[in-house]
């Protein structure tokens, strides 16, 4: 299953040091595993969390240098895209997998999947006997929906203040983290039923 | 895209005052109290999000908001359940009210109150609990609730298996498998939705019902799959792509229920259905945890016992039976694990069959893809189980290999082919010499700048090492081809390789493996401009200009490259022509790629040096040291590269011999060739310095007996020489001063040699003296630095008065091994009995 979903920049912001990453939206699926790994057993809700908000930030910050790197070797230059250019932002998208060692941040070893959208990222952590061809199709489907229906070209700050738009979307494109085997028909029911919630 | 309004919402957020935050919680609960819900309380509830998300402390909210957000995942509006859930999963229950998470509040339970209770399960009871009510929804035939009711509990359930696998108990599992194949193998194979129901003119006969299609348009002939499209689909249909999603982990992880709780019920329900991988033992834990739930749990074994003995067709409800499940009637009377690996089996086979076919939408053949790479990994993992499917799973496998191994867009699809062959393939006795040689020549070869591609392929070497070496004789050959990957994209796949790096060090490869990984910087510019004369015509303006892109496409220089992209090892160690190379490569030194590349080289040569002891003899470490240093002054030019690989090989040296002090007798030749070439001192004074240091340190006949006087006086000689030269001139132009540690190890080493050779001593001491003497006007040309001149000569005159005790000189220059082997005292805990015993002896023997 997908351990977790994040939106996170990828460009230098003022306030962090050098290499930080923002953490825009994210999202954990399932338990916490803190509860059933040893070490962590003993911890309080309050420093589970804080754990948690801890490791999201860790895998943020790896896929951050992994962007770096990858767009530095590449040479590509950023085309630069505006609200309406969704496809072409997505087109131009540059995207790569991380391993996470076990232990750095979760207990177990994760693929970090991630697409590079100008300035922002978005990651997957998949389990890594996912099925990764699987994982990156959904990853692009819910990277559009997102850049789409929280306008995430322009300039506003709708994921901070829409994000129960993303919880709306990864509920039916990714319940609970589990990846889901659909075929275009099912996949615009699915858009269905999210356009009219996003009509409401 | 990300702007500077977003960076200070989220300060504002951080930053809010409590006075702040209490108004605006307590209008927010009077918005809540309101019976119609608006705009208003979609923006301050998203609000509170942002507040509660945006720190990583955690902020708990007043008990009554916290009832009226709790209220709201029972609303009938989702975007209220959303945002109940989001909110909720940000904070803590107030105290006190932890039990309040209870799937009994959230009755009917949708998918976001779901969400909610898996966030905060604090203990495996909490899950366990869950996971029994869903199942009991699962029981049921008819959902009770609206008609998705059933779609998020499959996603749950895997979420929890994924966790704590032992909250199910062997009930369960016999269950939910009996419901897999159900939605699996008997969903509807007529179209759901679109047409309107029972309308008052449509009669019966215009509701006739039609059938799914297939992706290529043409009707399905067969049950139905995650491949089949119609204009609606009905629920089985949805819960048969819910299946097919969480088939394979199902089967990977069903075995790590628990059974231990309940075996007694498992038994008497199920006497035939004896797993052959009997579970450990649950944990204590979750025995307590079923013992409050004991009446939920009967009810549950004798509803199943019921559908276990009306087993035939009890699932069919309204479903043909097509041609493939006639042929498999015989599986009713299977057990349901053994049934479900039966019709998993069935729906792989029908997956792989389907992918064929051309779809119309490039979304559907991206899907093909991945559904094939599921089929093969569910098919590998049946197998595995039972190991008779193997002699009926390899035809199909077979066939789907000899359909797509030609063509590389389908490489990620062959890579857990190769799985299935590497598993399975013994045992049915095929040859899998040509899933070798794509998967190691092919692939890296052409392959090597896909991402996803190396990932999984790196991953699957890691994963099946073992394996590998045992049964794939050219993977350890191979490596000239998968450091192309490395090449490629060195961060995205060092870690990698640092795994993988030991297992391709072997006697046979060593010396060639250290020539590639230094030559690496050269591979990772050849594979640029390999893609680079692909992707430009030679006319374009990018292709021109670059000296390095002219060498590549040039004939008479090809063979250079060509070496590089060699695919296999044993065609030479290196080549002669490597300064060439390096001359024609080294405006590739700063780009990206190289650097990058060039910076990851040290760590992987740590990994070999500290391997490769373990399986070389004393003459394949002679050879290794030669290579190093003949490869020290043949590097190319990257910035800070060459710097790190002398330390790297400094390092080495030294601990090769120490390990094997006769190594430096065996290549006394080529170290006193290194040490004594003078402009070293001045370009390479790292490893310079090592090899003055194990030249002073090892050559005596303590270490070895080959060792002679003459041997001695050659090396003292040497390095005389080279002293003498640097400190009696100015350095070379362009050169910087010698740095001191350099004239102190080799003032050292001439110590130590002359105290193994007395008749070397009055030479030193004549040196020393000399040194003083010429230093005494305090500037010198060759050290630029007083407090460094003093230094020198401080240990000059230490050595000095040291030799003029040859005995004493000896045993502190060259201390017997009975005094530094082992370093007792050092080691405070050692070291007091060892006096202890020192002195009883002392005592004792008068």
């Amino acid at each position: 299953m997908v351990r977790c979903f994040l939106i996170h920049t990828v460009c230098p912001v003022g306030a962090l040091g050098s290499g930080e990453s923002r953490v825009l939206y994210s999202r954990v699926f399932g338990p916490d595993e803190g509860v059933w790994t040893d070490q962590d057993r003993e911890l309080s809700p309050q420093e589970r969390r804080l754990l948690q908000k801890e490791k999201t930030t860790a895998v943020a910050r790896q896929v951050r240098s992994a962007v770096s790197l990858s767009r530095e070797a590449s040479g590509r230059m950023l085309v630069e895209t505006v609200p309406g250019e969704e496809a072409l932002a997505l087109q131009e998208a540059d995207g790569g997998v991380v391993r996470l060692r076990a232990g750095d941040p979760f207990s177990e070893e994760m693929s970090a999947l991630w697409l590079g959208v100008q300035s922002l990222g978005f990651t997957l952590v998949c389990e890594p006997h996912e099925n990764l061809l699987l994982a990156e199709g959904t990853l692009r489907n819910l990277t559009r929906h997102c850049l789409e229906t929280l306008h995430m070209l322009g300039q506003g700050s709708e994921v901070l203040l829409r994000s129960n738009r993303v919880d709306a979307l990864l509920s039916r494109l990714l319940p609970h983290g589990q990846l889901l085997f659909l075929n275009h028909r099912f996949a615009q029911s699915l858009e269905k039923e999210v356009a009219s919630y996003l009509a409401k | 895209m990300y702007a500077h309004s977003s960076e200070s919402l989220i300060k504002q957020a951080r930053e809010i005052q409590e006075s702040e935050l209490q108004k605006f919680q307590s209008r927010l609960g009077k918005l809540l109290h309101g019976r119609e819900l608006g705009h208003e309380a979609v923006d301050s509830l998203q609000r509170l999000h942002l507040i509660l998300s945006a720190t990583k402390y955690t902020r708990t909210l007043p008990p009554e908001l916290h009832k009226r957000v709790k209220a709201l995942l029972s609303s009938p509006a989702e975007q209220f359940q959303v945002l109940g859930s989001a909110v909720l999963r940000e904070t803590l229950p107030p105290a006190g009210q932890e039990v309040n998470y209870n799937q009994e509040n959230f009755l009917p339970l949708n998918s976001h109150a779901a969400a909610l209770l898996l966030s905060q399960a604090g203990s495996r009871a909490d899950l366990s609990s869950l996971c029994a009510q869903l199942l009991r929804s699962l029981e049921s035939r008819q959902p009770e609730g609206p008609a998705n009711s059933l779609m998020h509990t499959l996603p749950i359930l895997n979420a929890v298996l994924t966790h704590s696998p032992e909250c199910l108990t062997e009930d369960h599992v016999t269950l939910l498998s009996k419901r897999l194949v159900d939605w699996l193998r008997y969903a509807s194979i007529t179209q759901g939705g679109g047409a309107p129901s029972g309308g008052f003119f449509t009669g019966p006969r215009s509701r006739q019902p039609i059938p799914t299609a297939e992706l290529d348009g043409t009707v399905s002939g067969d049950f139905f799959t995650v491949l089949c499209v119609g204009q609606g689909f009905t629920e089985d249909q949805w819960m048969n792509v819910y299946s097919f999603s969480m088939l394979r982990h199902w089967l990977l992880t069903y075995h790590s229920v628990s059974n231990g709780n309940n075996a007694a019920d498992t038994e008497d329900i199920q006497g035939a259905s004896v797993s052959k991988h009997r579970p450990h033992p649950s944990p204590p834990m979750t025995c307590s945890v079923f013992s409050s739930s004991a009446a939920n749990r009967l009810q549950l074994s004798l509803s199943l016992s019921h559908s276990f003995s009306n087993d035939d067709r009890s699932e069919v409800d309204g479903s043909v039976v097509s041609m493939v499940s006639a042929t498999s009637s015989s599986s009713r009377l299977l057990p349901p694990k053994e049934r479900l690996r039966e019709k998993a089996f069935q729906y792989c086979q029908r997956l792989i069959e389907q992918s064929d076919r051309k779809a119309h939408k490039k979304a559907d053949t991206d899907l093909q893809k991945a559904c094939l790479v599921e089929a093969v990994c569910i098919l590998d993992c049946v197998c595995g189980e039972d190991a008779s499917l193997v002699y009926r799973t390899f035809p199909c496998i077979k066939a789907l290999f000899g359909r797509l191994s030609s063509d590389l867009s389908f490489a990620r699809v062959l890579l857990p082919i190769a799985q299935f062959y590497l598993n399975h393939g013994e045992m049915a006795a095929v040859d899998c010499e040509c899933v070798w040689k794509l998967v190691f020549g092919r692939f890296p070869a052409e392959l090597f700048n896909n991402q996803f591609l190396a990932h999984e392929l790196l991953r699957f070497l890691r994963l099946n090492l073992e394996s590998l070496q045992l049964r794939v004789p050219q993977y350890s050959h191979s490596f000239p081809n998968l450091l192309k990957f490395l090449a490629w994209d060195s961060p995205a796949v060092v870690d990698d390789f640092v795994d993988l790096l030991p297992s391709l060090v072997t006697a046979g490869t060593a010396v060639e493996l250290l020539h590639t990984l230094l030559d690496l910087p050269c591979l990772s510019a050849t594979l640029v401009l390999q893609v680079r004369s692909t992707c430009l015509p030679i006319s374009e303006p990018g292709g021109r200009g670059l000296l390095s892109l002219d060498a590549f496409r040039s004939q008479s220089l090809r063979g250079l490259f060509l070496f590089l992209l060699r695919g296999e090892a044993g065609s030479g160690d290196t080549i002669d022509r490597l300064s060439t190379l390096h001359e024609l490569l080294a405006e590739t030194a700063d780009w990206p790629r190289v650097v990058q590349c060039a910076q990851t080289v040290p760590v992987l040569l740590h990994i070999f040096f500290n391997t490769v002891v373990a399986v070389a003899d004393e003459k394949l470490l002679a050879h290794l040291v030669q290579v190093m240093l003949e490869r020290s002054s043949l590097l190319l030019n990257v910035p800070k590269y060459k710097n790190e690989i002398y330390r790297v090989f400094s390092c080495h040296l030294l601990r090769l011999c120490k390990l094997h002090p006769s190594l430096v007798v065996d290549e006394s030749h080529e170290l006193l060739e290194f040490a004594g070439a003078t402009a070293k001192v001045y370009s390479k004074e790292e490893i310079y310095t090592h090899v003055v240091w194990v030249l002073g340190e090892y050559l005596s006949v303590s270490c070895d007996s080959r060792c002679s006087v003459s041997l001695i006086t050659s090396c003292f000689e040497t390095l005389e020489a080279v002293l003498f030269e640097i400190t009696s001139s100015a350095p070379p132009p362009g050169a910087d001063c010698p740095v001191p540690r350099v004239v102190t190890s080799l003032m050292s080493a001439l110590a130590k040699l002359a105290s193994r050779s007395h008749d070397l001593i009055p030479r030193v001491s004549l040196f020393l003296s000399k040194l003083r003497t010429v230093t005494r006007g305090g500037s010198v040309a060759w050290c630029s630095d007083e407090e460094d001149l003093v230094a020198i000569v401080t240990r000059g005159e230490e050595l000095w008065s040291l030799l003029k005790a040859p005995g004493v000189a000896q045993s502190v220059l060259t201390p017997p091994p009975l005094v530094t082997t082992p370093q007792w005292h050092r080691d405070t805990n050692v070291a007091m009995p060892l006096r202890l015993r020192a002195l009883t002896n002392l005592t004792h023997a008068q």
